[in-house]
């Protein structure tokens, strides 16, 4: 526990990947497996459970503490993390627990889970007085689910190949699916994953997906286009669709299907599993389930923009509500059903088929889809154009279409892994956001790195244009990405002068600052007081050059609708 | 009667017609130590412990009207006996105690409780009513004793020395800098202080603290290798300046007690943060307040509704003082860039 505490430390400490890669490399070199297991799991983004009830977990921390109720809740105020205020005021002890990583995790914390209160209340004292404040700390963010740190899965994939002597895409096909909720890691899967290369490495494959590749965003004018990729027609172009990216792997009579995140989602669409009659076995396909309306009988062409009786995606919202159901109803399948969206062909007749270029995959893709011939199974059209211009042309019907841009594959390209560029790279190529001037009405204390800074904040725009002679501001979203650290501490001393009332960590503040306020996507919504909602909102810049009569009304977000 | 009460120039003591640490211009001011948020310029009369003259004087000009008394040295002014209690802050800080009428009050300016070699420590007055700071009044601020952090320091020096990278500390230029200088092992390797540290070593050095000797930055050749191995003591508000790229691959840590919290580590975004704070912890305060043996506590600059809520569920009689005072401990605060502020 403790050297993945010290682990856990040196990884915080630093933003510099070597730093971050040397310290893993270490770590795993001395820690035994079934430890490492752990440790592989945790950083690599997986999280059980929470353990304990967070409401009960700071009751029994603050007697435990001594402190009076709203003494522990100043101080929660001051840090902005749980497990980070109960590590600082909970009695400082020596560090004596000389169990591992594996031992807390498998002995000591999952057994908590539903236990309870009196059993809490005996266990969890006696727990805490075995670690220091680090540990602690680690504990606490354990058994809350809410463990986090600064390395993504390519470096962990890294330190792994690194000091097993292996491929970096060899452990990263091997870490698929590893952090998922059916997988227990152990001496065993750990040891699995640093295992010398075996002539049967594929076999054993199971139903695991291959690491996901990504896209790197495209943000250049079209001019620069031909200069910076060459004639378009070296490129594949397609919508990029406003899904959840997904595997459907097809092996041993049996389907899986893998979200982004690595996470089995099967049981999540079973519309889509008569796939398992029309795939053949050995097949990998990647590509994008988003929900679909479908054509009316009769009609089949795809993606004809003129006809409002076409099919077409529906909002990601949508999509969105479909996932946060526990039980999926025969209503909310009916009403929303997906389809997959799909763009390549990753394993074909049990082969490997990333290392082929995208052109031939895609091909064969084609060719698949239209043996399977299953109307959930839809191939993501290839768009064409005469050059980039007319592409640009074509990409502004983006919005009308509910796609969120284009993607820009080079036909040539291999398959990389994550957000690898030595293979081919993929292009996102996506319409600008909408944007609004919008009005900081309230503010929040942020947590974790932002602690104590107001960094959370919630805009609103009027009701009603300048003319108006009463008009009020409408709360419509809320942000905390997109200003520097500098422009935060600004507005930071600035909300702290202006509030004007505070309900526990908001504060409301005297409207007097306007930003740019960007978004994905925008919809209509019964659950806010605007009537609307908005996707992926960010500060896009603070308008200094503003006051908060010049900001935008709803009139403007309601044309945005349309 | 009260001895103390707070007016829009500061603390004012009525029978005695003084302020205590003003922050407008005043006649008479009462200042607890030389920080800049505590002793202003613009007054006609300064009185301060002894040990501060130095500090004050190069920092407020050598012509200011400066009277001192030494530690415990008794004071009749207006019939209030004044007299100044070490307060363990920094060089020359003190408490100051009041006495009028049989009543007795003490302005404890900033302190610390941990003696730390670089001035006198800190010594609890009795008195009847207590005007207390309260920068980290929260329980979650607990510090390690010092040898701790300073072992640490030295850790984390010997690392870069090794590693052949200068190891650049940023620190409060008046006290806590000496503080580390004090502490550290010297033996590692040389260290060198920005000019607005250099100037306050030589004061410490004057009045008898043993500092290791110290090299100003500013005589270094750029590419001199012994850089490598040195550690740096500069200001905050160096680490935004051109000044520090001098140092090349250097690593780079800050010393205060807020670098106790993960958050504020981060957005100081340093390798290293250290936890060595010049004020008093949650425990030094309460500790400080109830060595006193006062029944009534005034509060100000830091946790003020905290520590008079705490206080009060204590069963003592606690209120609040807003004042002007800043946070010596730390970035936003103004502090002398240079040396010629201080020349
Ligand atoms: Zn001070
Ligand atoms: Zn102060």
């Amino acid at each position: 526990m403790k050297a993945f505490a010290d682990l856990y430390a040196e990884l915080d400490a630093t933003t510099s990947s070597n730093a971050k890669l040397t310290a893993m490399q270490n770590y795993f070199a001395q820690a035994a497996p079934e430890d490492a297991a752990w440790a592989v799991y945790f950083l690599s983004g997986g999280r059980p459970r929470q353990l304990v009830p967070v409401r009960m977990l700071r009751e029994m921390a603050t007697a435990f503490s001594g402190l009076s109720p709203w003494l522990f809740e100043e101080s929660y105020q001051a840090v902005g993390d749980l497990a980070e205020t109960i590590s600082l005021v909970l009695p400082e002890t020596q560090h004596t627990s000389t169990d591992g990583l594996a031992v807390w995790i498998e002995d000591k914390l999952l057994p908590l889970r539903n236990a309870p209160p009196l059993t809490l209340a005996e266990c969890l004292p006696a727990l805490w007085a075995q670690l220091d404040r680090q540990s602690l700390m680690l504990c606490i963010k354990l058994i809350t689910g809410s463990f986090r740190v600064g390395v993504s899965k390519l470096l962990v994939t890294r330190a792994l190949a690194a000091m097993a002597g292996l491929d970096s895409k060899r452990v990263a096909q091997r870490l698929v699916g590893y952090t998922d909720l059916s997988n227990r890691p152990s001496a065993a899967s750990y040891l699995k994953l640093i295992a010398p290369e075996s002539p049967n490495e594929h076999a054993q494959r199971g139903g695991q997906p291959y690491p996901f590749f990504l896209a790197h965003a495209l943000s250049h004018p079209v001019e620069q286009f031909e200069a910076l990729l060459g004639p378009a027609s070296q490129w594949q172009v397609e919508w990029k669709w406003d899904g959840i990216r997904a595997q459907v792997v097809k092996r041993d009579g049996r389907l899986w299907i893998w979200s982004r995140g690595e996470e089995l989602v099967t049981e999540r669409f079973p519309e889509l599993e008569s796939l398992v009659h029309g795939l053949p076995d050995g097949t990998v396909i990647d590509g994008e389930i988003v929900a679909w309306k479908a054509a009316p009988p009769g009609t089949v062409d795809a993606f004809d923009t003129q006809s409002p009786s076409s099919p077409s995606v529906q909002p990601f919202a949508l999509l969105q509500q479909r996932i946060g159901r526990k039980m999926l109803s025969k209503k909310i399948l009916d009403e929303v059903p997906v389809v997959i969206q799909a763009y390549d062909l990753l394993e074909w007749q049990g082969e490997d088929w990333r290392n082929q270029t995208q052109a031939t995959r895609r091909t064969q893709l084609e060719q698949l889809i239209k043996t399977c011939a299953n109307p959930v199974l839809l191939s993501s059209p290839v768009l064409t154009g005469e050059d980039w211009f007319d592409l640009a042309r074509q990409r502004e019907a983006s919005r009308k279409l509910g796609v969120e841009g284009m993607m820009l594959k080079a036909r040539e390209a291999l398959y990389g892994v994550g957000r690898t560029k030595d293979m081919g790279v993929w292009w996102k190529w996506k319409v600008d956001p909408f944007s609004v001037d919008a009005v900081l009405i309230y503010a929040q204390q942020g947590h974790g790195r932002r602690a104590s800074l107001y960094t959370d904040y919630t805009f609103a725009v009027w009701d009603g244009p300048p003319s108006a002679r009463e008009r009020t501001l409408v709360p419509f979203a809320k942000a905390y990405s997109g200003l520097t650290d500098d422009e935060m501490r600004q507005v930071d001393s600035i909300v702290r002068k202006t509030t004007v009332e505070k309900f526990g960590p908001v504060s409301s503040v005297k409207p007097t600052l306007v930003f740019e306020l960007g978004f994905e996507g925008i919809a209509l919504s019964k659950r806010h007081k605007s009537g609307i909602a908005v996707r992926f909102p960010r500060m896009l810049r603070w308008r200094q050059d503003k006051s908060v009569e010049d900001a935008d009304s709803l009139a403007t977000l309601q044309d945005l609708l349309a | 009667m009260d001895l103390v009460i707070a007016r829009p120039e500061g603390l004012y003591c009525p029978p005695g017609d003084f302020y205590i640490d003003p922050w407008r211009p005043v006649e008479r001011s009462v200042i607890t130590h030389a920080h800049s948020d505590h002793a202003r310029r613009g007054n006609q009369h300064y009185l301060a412990a002894a040990p501060s003259a130095g500090i004050l004087r190069a920092r407020l000009g050598q012509d200011i009207n400066l009277q001192t008394l030494r530690y415990g040295e008794q004071l009749l002014h207006h019939g209030v006996t004044l007299s100044f209690h070490p307060a363990g802050h920094v060089l020359g800080s003190a408490q100051v105690r009041l006495e009028y009428g049989g009543e007795v009050w003490v302005a404890s300016g900033d302190y610390k409780t941990e003696a730390d070699g670089t001035c006198a420590p800190f010594e609890p007055v009795r008195c009847h009513t207590f005007i207390t700071e309260s920068t980290f009044g929260l329980p979650i601020y607990r510090w390690q004793p010092q040898t701790q952090v300073f072992a640490e320091i030295n850790q984390w020096w010997r690392a870069n020395a090794d590693a052949e990278k200068t190891s650049v500390l940023f620190c409060y230029s008046f006290g806590k800098a000496q503080r580390i200088l004090h502490g550290i092992d010297a033996s590692l390797g040389p260290i060198l202080a920005h000019g607005a540290v250099e100037p306050i070593n030589r004061i410490y050095r004057e009045s008898g603290i043993y500092l290791p000797p110290t090299v100003y930055a500013g005589e270094v050749k750029k590419h001199d290798p012994m850089m490598r191995k040195a550690l740096v003591l500069a200001p905050p508000s160096a680490g935004a300046s051109p000044w520090v790229r001098r140092f090349g691959d250097y690593s780079d840590g800050f010393a205060s007690g807020w670098m106790r919290l993960r958050g504020t580590r981060r957005r100081r975004g340093v390798d290293r943060g250290f936890v060595l704070s010049d004020h008093a912890d949650w425990p030094g305060l309460l500790w400080a307040i109830e060595q006193t043996g006062a029944e009534r506590v005034i509060v100000t600059h830091g946790s003020i509704g905290v520590l008079v809520r705490h206080l009060r569920e204590q069963g003592l009689d606690a209120m609040g003082f807003s004042t002007e005072y800043g946070d010596d401990e730390d970035t936003t605060v103004l502090e002398p860039e240079s040396a010629e502020v201080l020349a």
